[in-house]
């Protein structure tokens, strides 16, 4: 069942176009932070790790309103708990498959994006590194405010809102991880993030067994 | 993946359902309700708009807890609400295929669809179904899950007296086969039901119960 719903959501993503818009998103920032700050090298390479980071936090809201909501409203979930599913591993498979359709595209649109900022190869390296340790962290926090605000008018806008200053100490660690002798600031992002993935599947399935009453 | 029950094959199919209340948004929807239900026998379930026939439905399949009693069942369940949980952008055949595939029962869509008369809708997207169709998209998954517990709501809602035919013959066909239906509907079905019981609200459901009280 799991591999159902993660493959359901990976096609919907991919036939859907949603999988490109954290890439055209990342993109986007990378072009245009030149043109704000000016085109010197060395201020790019210092900043632009930072940039990407954010442009990575906000990317990863994108798709927040498309992931619980139509599911929700259309019957889909309360099929699978009908059909003896439990709502922590629906809610797993939806973790895993969110970070699935964002995590590894945005991965990849840091390489061309950090080319234009012009970042130096070992902190494109410790970007990549930190991004794949901190998205899952993002996935987690993206579907837990999810689920917390599925059936609410305006949630798209809320869960924006309610994401953001929960996602600062992933922000914080994540770029701290950017700079030399940064292994405490990774270690500290992937506690965090591991700590996010651990408790999501249980929030947003309590979440969820709430809404349904 | 076996549903709520276990033990589908060896016959003991069975529906009980014991002193179940239901209370939604602090109301008492009813109360004391009980029916058994063994292999090939059908229950309808009448009422007036509102009283909780939707909610007994959802509390039978586990969506709902109930607020007092219990439901016990063997054997897997399949609902049929007026929600469709198809994606509204793939065609009718695939989008049936994915609960089917769930369900493990992959050769049963183009049965299931056969059955209702929408085999020629089968590469249409379920966006441009139109109301009847959809009902009767409902149907075929229920149909296609292959589970010997049937939950229809409101079945016959927007379908023409030919499609009503069509579900009739395929709850009678079911019910021979050993299964069980619980229909909530207003309108009368094209099937005979064992069992139909009116909803009523309990006479002391004025008084709201307390949030967290013991019953």
């Amino acid at each position: 069942m799991i591999r159902a719903i993660i493959r359901r959501d990976c096609m919907r993503s991919w036939t859907g176009g949603a999988v490109a818009m954290p890439v055209i998103f990342v993109m986007m920032v990378a072009t245009l932070v030149p043109f704000a700050l000016g085109p010197n090298p060395a201020l790019l390479a210092a900043t632009g790790g930072g940039m990407l980071w954010v442009a990575a936090l906000l990317a990863s809201l994108l798709p927040v309103d498309r992931l619980i909501e139509p599911d929700r409203e259309s019957g889909l979930f309360d099929q699978l708990i009908v059909r003896g599913a439990r709502d922590e591993t629906i809610m797993a498979a939806k973790l895993l498959a969110h970070w699935l359709n964002f995590g590894p595209p945005l991965l990849i649109a840091c390489l061309p994006a950090a080319a234009l900022l012009q970042l130096p190869g070992d902190v494109l390296w410790r970007l990549e590194m930190s991004l794949l340790i901190g998205t899952p962290g993002l996935a987690a926090l993206a579907l837990m405010t999810a689920t917390l605000t599925a059936g609410l008018r305006g949630s798209s806008a809320l869960t924006g809102l309610l994401v953001l200053p929960l996602a600062i100490p992933l922000l914080i660690f994540g770029a701290g991880a950017l700079g030399e002798n940064s292994g405490a600031a990774l270690k500290l992002l992937a506690a965090s993030a591991l700590i996010l993935v651990a408790m999501a599947p249980f929030a947003a399935g309590a979440a969820m067994r709430a809404g349904r009453e | 993946m076996s549903g709520t029950g276990q033990a589908t094959d060896d016959g003991t199919v069975r529906l009980h359902v014991r002193d179940a209340a239901c209370r939604r948004g602090g109301r008492l929807l009813f109360s004391g309700l009980s029916f058994t239900l063994d292999a090939g026998q059908a229950a309808l379930v009448g009422g007036p708009n509102g009283i909780g026939k939707s909610s007994l439905l959802r509390l039978i399949c586990g969506l709902l807890p109930p607020f007092m009693g219990e439901v016990a069942a063997t054997g897997a369940m399949a609902l049929a609400d007026d929600r469709l949980a198809l994606d509204s952008d793939l065609p009718l055949g695939r989008a049936l295929a994915f609960w089917a595939g769930i369900d493990g029962q992959p050769d049963a869509v183009e049965q299931a669809l056969e059955r209702l008369a929408l085999t020629p809708l089968c590469d249409v997207p379920v966006r441009m179904l139109s109301t009847g169709q959809r009902k009767r998209a409902v149907l075929a998954r229920v149909i296609a899950s292959g589970t010997p517990i049937w939950l229809l709501d409101e079945p016959a809602n927007g379908l023409d007296t030919a499609s009503i035919a069509l579900l009739g013959r395929a709850v009678e066909q079911h019910l021979q086969g050993g299964g069980i239906v619980v229909a909530a509907s207003h309108q009368p079905l094209p099937w005979a039901s064992t069992t139909s019981f009116t909803l009523a609200r309990p006479a002391d459901a004025d008084e709201d119960w307390p949030e967290d009280g013991e019953p």
